[in-house]
């Protein structure tokens, strides 16, 4: 049953799809197949974990063609967890788009592409194989762009021109490198890669082709310098998609360099991590002073989407149990606490009426309800105990100062600062001052219906209280994170699942 | 623009096109070819007689909305996996029936021929979908 097992996560989001989009004229029966395909999704995810859980990596050989020949599917912890926060995203976004899509972007067909997106973004999560990786990449672009120009207004088609336009030089480059990875050891499939790769001669062909994958997965996770599609892009769509972005399109790029970096290139750990160290740290930096000048809502959260990312590699160049536990425990915070903030862009879109901070204000005063849940992932972002962002950053920061990495460790620290600032900026001008217009937020004009209030609060509210559970309840997590970070440091385990040798 | 060259020449390339681009559905199993290589040079009819003869003339030829095509298709290629269930095995296993032909002969047909199909109607119906949305913006 296990081949069937990890096909769930690429099944569910596309049967899905295609009822979403068989599903007739009726609005109503499509919004409701989109909520309950995302619910599904989420059961899927959890119920991976546990499975992982009980026997271990899960291996399923597409079309009974034996690995390393056919494609597999593999699921370890990474990718369980990676489905299972896909999914509760997915549902929170599915919930909160009933009442932010607006009708005629649902008639051209919001839910049956935000369910290929999904479908995309956890095939690459399951796969074992390079090419079957690239696929799944495209899957995710064509449907990105896709979602990236619903409504075709004309910042958005501006805005996707240099999405698409960077992130195909990323997958023309990650074609490259797979062609060259496989005209070194004659095999894509990781686990074989990871056998084949210390026996190829020319090692520093290898170590050239870790860079180009380096470039390729460095412009998907918006890696510094390659970072300037993303906050071009993410303030264009409605708040739904850019939620959705936010949380999971950079992050399979990290979830790319973490397998890839873990998996196939260990060999000169020396060079290829510690630039990636390097990066990590710039990109940090670049990201979070990028926001610092922006004055637009979800421009200031597209740039420290960039600077978190930084946080998450810096887990993964420092290359320890610690490091990577850090890495992956920081994608899950991350994933939550962002999408979570993106959400509360709209909300408050819709309350005062504009992105644009100058222009709103009041929202404390009228809506405190609002205020709160904008506090608490904000103030997990920045890193304040008792919530998630601490422990991530507490981790990341224990584990550069294990192995002495103090220039990593202090830029880390100074970015968590940096991060206040912007979301003080962000708390002083849609909340604390009074609106410019003197307009009371979510009354006349930006009135909120009952039903549009529940459904754009309830999703904000239940990922809020999720990074607070984190926050206060965290052993749990960490010890999974730390199960994911022992497979992935240890990929005995994962060759022997895949290919049933011991090496 | 219209080039009565283009058009003449269109309305011959373009069936022959289509009827290549099957050719090549079928012959995909086992020789070069495929559902994938199928689909792009039917989408290439289609661009050609896009651009010879407008994108409305397109949508009167193709009948049904591309979007349609693409779902379809990712329908049959989920289909194609998923008739493994039948016999157990893994997902993607090829399926095989040998039907008897009149004038002796088998017929080896498969699920991996459905599959194809699918990813032929999706590949075709997104490419259709882009140039349709590009060519109407532009007139």
């Amino acid at each position: 049953m296990i081949p069937w097992l990890v096909a769930l996560p690429i099944l569910v989001p596309f049967v899905t799809a295609i009822l979403a989009f068989v599903a007739g004229r009726s609005l109503e029966v499509k919004r409701w197949i989109s909520v309950a395909g995302a619910a599904a999704l989420l059961a899927v995810g959890l119920l991976l974990i546990h499975q992982v859980y009980q026997h271990g990596i899960l291996v399923g050989a597409m079309g009974d063609w034996p690995p390393p020949f056919g494609i597999a599917l593999v699921v370890d912890f990474l990718s369980a967890i990676m489905v299972a926060i896909t999914g509760i995203t997915g549902l929170a976004v599915a919930v909160y788009a009933l009442a932010d899509v607006d009708r005629s972007e649902e008639h051209v067909g919001f839910h049956p592409l935000f369910h290929l997106l999904l479908g995309g973004v956890c095939g690459a999560f399951t796969t074992g194989d390079m090419f079957n990786l690239y696929v799944w990449f495209e899957v995710m672009l064509i449907s990105s762009f896709a979602l990236l120009v619903l409504g075709s207004r004309k910042a958005q088609i501006d805005g996707a021109v240099k999405y698409v336009a960077l992130n195909l030089v990323s997958t023309v480059l990650f074609l490259v490198a797979v062609g060259l990875l496989y005209g070194m050891t004659g095999t894509l499939n990781m686990a074989d890669l990871h056998l084949t790769i210390p026996q190829v001669e020319n090692q520093g062909l290898v170590t050239a082709v870790a860079l180009m994958f380096i470039v390729a997965f460095g412009i998907k996770s918006a890696l510094f310098p390659l970072f300037f599609w993303l906050p071009a892009a993410y303030h264009t769509p409605s708040v739904s998609v850019s939620a959705i972005f936010s949380a999971l399109l950079t992050k399979v790029g990290v979830y790319a360099l973490i397998r890839v970096f873990t998996l196939i290139f260990t060999q000169d750990v020396g060079y290829t991590h510690n630039l990636l160290l390097i990066i990590a740290g710039i990109t940090m930096l670049t990201g979070v002073l990028g926001a610092a000048a922006q004055n637009e809502f979800r421009r200031i959260l597209s740039f420290h989407i960039v600077s978190q990312i930084g946080y998450m590699i810096m887990g993964l160049a420092l290359y320890t149990p610690l490091g990577v536990m850090g890495a992956v425990f920081y994608v899950v915070h991350h994933i939550i606490v962002k999408a979570n903030l993106f959400l509360v862009s709209g909300v408050a879109n819709r309350l005062t009426g504009s992105f644009e901070l100058k222009k709103i204000g009041g929202l404390y005063k009228s809506q405190p309800f609002v205020a709160v849940l904008f506090l608490v992932p904000a103030f997990s972002l920045a890193g304040l105990p008792p919530l998630s962002g601490f422990w991530a950053k507490l981790v990341l920061v224990q584990a550069g100062l294990e192995i002495d990495s103090y220039l990593i460790v202090a830029t880390a620290l100074l970015v968590g600062l940096l991060t206040i600032y912007s979301m003080t900026k962000i708390w002083n001008e849609a909340f604390w001052k009074p609106h410019p217009d003197e307009i009371e937020p979510g009354t006349g004009a930006v009135a909120l219906s009952r039903r549009d209030y529940i459904l754009l609060t309830a999703p904000i509210a239940g990922m809020a209280a999720l990074t607070v559970i984190i926050g206060l309840w965290t052993e749990p997590f960490i010890l999974l994170a730390t199960s994911a970070a022992e497979q992935l440091l240890n990929p005995d385990a994962y060759v022997q699942a895949v290919l049933g040798v011991r090496p | 623009m219209q080039s009565l060259i283009l058009s003449t020449a269109t309305r011959f390339l373009t069936g022959l096109m289509l009827v290549f681009s099957v050719f090549l559905l079928l012959r995909g199993h086992n020789e070069p070819g495929g559902g994938f290589v199928g689909s792009l040079v039917a989408s290439t009819a289609f661009a050609l007689y896009a651009i010879a003869l407008g994108a409305k003339a397109v949508r009167r030829a193709v009948r049904v909305e591309p979007r349609m095509l693409v779902m379809v298709g990712l329908a049959f290629a989920i289909a194609g996996g998923l008739l493994a269930l039948i016999t157990g095995a893994p997902l993607f296993t090829g399926v095989w029936l040998d039907i008897p032909l009149p004038g002796g002969g088998e017929l080896h047909v498969g699920s991996p021929l459905i599959f194809d199909v699918g990813v032929y109607l999706v590949v075709v119906g997104a490419v259709l979908t882009v140039i349709l949305t590009m060519e109407e913006e532009i007139s």
